[in-house]
């Protein structure tokens, strides 16, 4: 994963609230057993309704999304987030975001920011104006230079911005996993032996 | 119940230990080649299971080439790092939420995770169950923890009895209602009260399952004698099967306990309930109409359903009918729909079909003659697999058509691009394809 500390740029503003990952990447294109390559199925079906707004040209190439809440709800598919990321979106703004969804983009570097209503509204109604979203401070800059700050849980937000690989950093910690399957872990299933 | 169940398995603050991992066709490929590029072996092929169902044809025929490619991977994954695999043909293939509880690998007080957001419904058992993405599923093979962070919690009590003609699907469907599809976001939901008690174990999987959909992490129901019944005998139960339910009765939820939120769920004022929009919060009673639009979301969900604000939801007429899915694709609910077709023909303008959630419900059926029943009066009988609850394999809606559905999903597209899917109970399904429109199920089965 790639270091992820400032996104900065233009903002594509899709107004719509609980947009669902099937919406986002639809299953026939689940069938691929690649990780790259989702970018071209990123909203398959609404890219292709007259009037979709991330169609509008000043929103091509934006590396900020901004949406309404429980953006990612539903399926637990990473595909959404492998999608988003690889169509050029580096952060996704919203009110609120799905947990699954959330925590598939912290694995990917996909930075996933939850602002207040009222900062959310401003970006999209200012789009494509730019913000800034800067992790290490953890603020985002909106069009009208107002600064917001925003959470992300730590360990998260570490990995983020240093790009560490989440599955070596636990292999560091073996020796604990190890002891709590001597001392603490539970007697089965065993689903070779079933 | 929660809080025992995380105790258990936290190691620090940061990681959970997961007692067993669940894996299907759609979301492990890429993961195993996670694995295989970093030079990783998997940690505990002795608690993973994996088994074919996204993608799996339900009829006759081949998959196409693509599906054919991502089932070869799964396989090819399995073999080489040693995980059991239930593929198609397998007398214990099925739905990954369906076989583990069949199995008996779902038991009380367990970690479970599958990269799956149904995941839930192994929570029906006291088990602390989610759904993850594919580079948690490659955390999970690699390291068997998880990086989490405790959950919040909400406590879900269902007061009074559920009146006849209603079913677990109804309770979960008003409660999603109630409460939005983001209502739980960030918790972990305990399902409480006497309904909740009164409800066989296969119906509780229903209500467990849909938590996913008002947006919880995951959604537990404690563990009793009913739960204890239903897993007696099955393969994977531990040996000495009474100790296990001693240690298994601890698990239990105290409604005086402190829960970050609680809700109260009135189960006598549930009538059986439909989905008219297109997200599983836009749910009515069946005796109700077509609500009016509160925000530019609600006109957007009528436009693609093609409905009308004021029209009485037992006036709209229906092409399809799906009956299975994770949600209710098992034997009891094979046998309430049933009990409704029995004796009756599928309307002349619908087609309905029946898929068994696994190969092992599918025989049972068969045992008890209800694909004999369902044959009869005109439904389609299927093979095992998700099916159209997602519409992977062939099984899809025309743009256009409508489709009463037992599924748990009813987004654009969800079934088909263009279709229009309207969720509800199996009973009420069986309803809708006799009569060729959403229906009241009390009319056609008396009170």
């Amino acid at each position: 994963m790639k270091p992820v500390r400032i996104v900065s740029g233009a903002v594509a503003a899709l107004d719509r609230t609980n947009v669902d990952t099937d919406q986002i990447v639809p299953k026939q294109f689940l069938k691929r057993i690649e990780r790259s390559g989702f970018g071209e199925y990123l909203f398959w079906d609404w890219f292709r309704e007259p009037g979709f707004p991330l169609n509008r040209i000043e929103f091509h190439g934006a590396p900020i999304l901004v949406a309404g809440r429980n953006f990612g709800s539903g399926s637990s598919r990473e595909h959404a987030a492998w999608a988003l990321q690889d169509y050029g979106y580096e952060a996704i703004v919203a009110p609120s975001f799905s947990d699954i969804f959330r925590s598939n983009c912290t694995k990917i570097g996909l930075l996933p920011v939850e602002l207040p209503e009222d900062a959310v509204r401003e970006l999209i109604d200012r789009a494509p104006d730019a913000a800034t979203v800067d992790l290490e401070r953890l603020t985002v800059t909106l069009p009208s230079g107002r600064e917001v700050p925003f959470e992300i849980d730590a360990d998260a937000r570490e990995r983020l911005l240093n790009g560490w690989d989440e599955i070596a950093l636990t292999e560091k910690r073996f020796g604990e996993i190890e002891r709590y399957e001597a001392e603490r872990e539970r007697d089965g299933p065993n689903t070779l032996a079933i | 119940m929660f809080e025992k169940v995380w105790a258990d398995h936290a190691i620090g603050d940061d990681l959970l230990y997961i007692d067993l991992h669940l894996v299907h066709e759609v979301t492990s490929a890429q993961a195993f080649e996670g694995l295989r590029l970093a030079g990783r072996g998997l940690r505990r092929p002795d608690r993973t299971l994996a088994t074919a169902d996204h993608n799996v044809p339900t009829g006759p025929g081949q998959p196409d080439e693509l599906s054919q490619a991502q089932l070869a991977a799964l396989k090819r994954n399995c073999d080489e790092f040693g995980v059991p695999l239930y593929a198609l043909g397998h007398a214990r293939q099925g739905i990954v939420h369906v076989i583990g509880p069949e199995l008996g690998v779902t038991q009380p007080g367990m970690t479970i995770v599958c990269g799956d957001s149904h995941t839930s419904t192994h929570g029906a058992f006291g088990a602390l169950a989610f759904g993850i993405g594919t580079s948690e599923v490659e955390h999970v093979l690699a390291t068997q923890t998880l990086a989490q962070r405790r959950p919040k919690t909400m406590l879900i009590s269902y007061r009074g009895a559920l009146g006849l003609g209603c079913t677990a699907k109804d309770l979960i469907l008003g409660t999603i209602a109630q409460i939005g599809t983001d209502g739980a976001s960030g918790h972990v939901i305990e399902y409480a009260g006497g309904a909740i008690r009164a409800l066989s174990m296969e119906a509780r999987m229903t209500v467990a399952n849909m938590s996913i959909e008002a947006g919880a992490r995951a959604g537990m129901i404690a563990p009793d004698e009913t739960t204890f019944a239903y897993m007696r005998a099955r393969p994977g139960v531990p040996v000495d099967f009474d100790a296990a339910t001693e240690r298994w009765r601890a698990l239990t939820s105290d409604e005086g306990a402190d829960y970050d939120r609680t809700v109260e769920v009135d189960v006598p004022a549930l009538p059986p309930q439909v989905s008219w929009g297109t997200n599983p919060g836009q749910v009515v009673p069946i005796t109700g109409a077509v609500p009016d639009p509160r925000d530019e979301s609600d006109e957007r969900a009528l436009a693609y359903m093609d409905l009308r604000a004021g029209t009485p939801m037992q006036e709209i007429a229906i092409d399809r009918v799906f009956l299975g899915s994770c949600t209710n694709g098992r034997i009891e609910d094979l046998r309430a729909a049933a009990e409704v077709v029995r004796g009756r023909r599928v309307a002349a303008n619908v087609q309905a079909m029946v898929v068994p959630g696994s190969a092992h419900v599918k025989a049972q059926a068969e045992s008890e003659g209800l694909d004999e029943t369902f044959r009869a009066a005109g439904f389609d009988w299927r093979g095992a697999g998700c099916s159209m609850c997602l519409g992977m394999n062939p099984d899809i809606l025309a743009p256009g058509e409508r489709c009463a559905s037992t599924s748990n999903r009813n987004y654009e597209g969800r079934q088909g691009r263009g279709g229009r899917t309207h969720l509800l109970s199996p009973a009420m399904a069986a309803a809708a394809a006799i009569t060729g429109r959403l229906t009241d199920v009390r009319e056609l089965v008396g009170s």
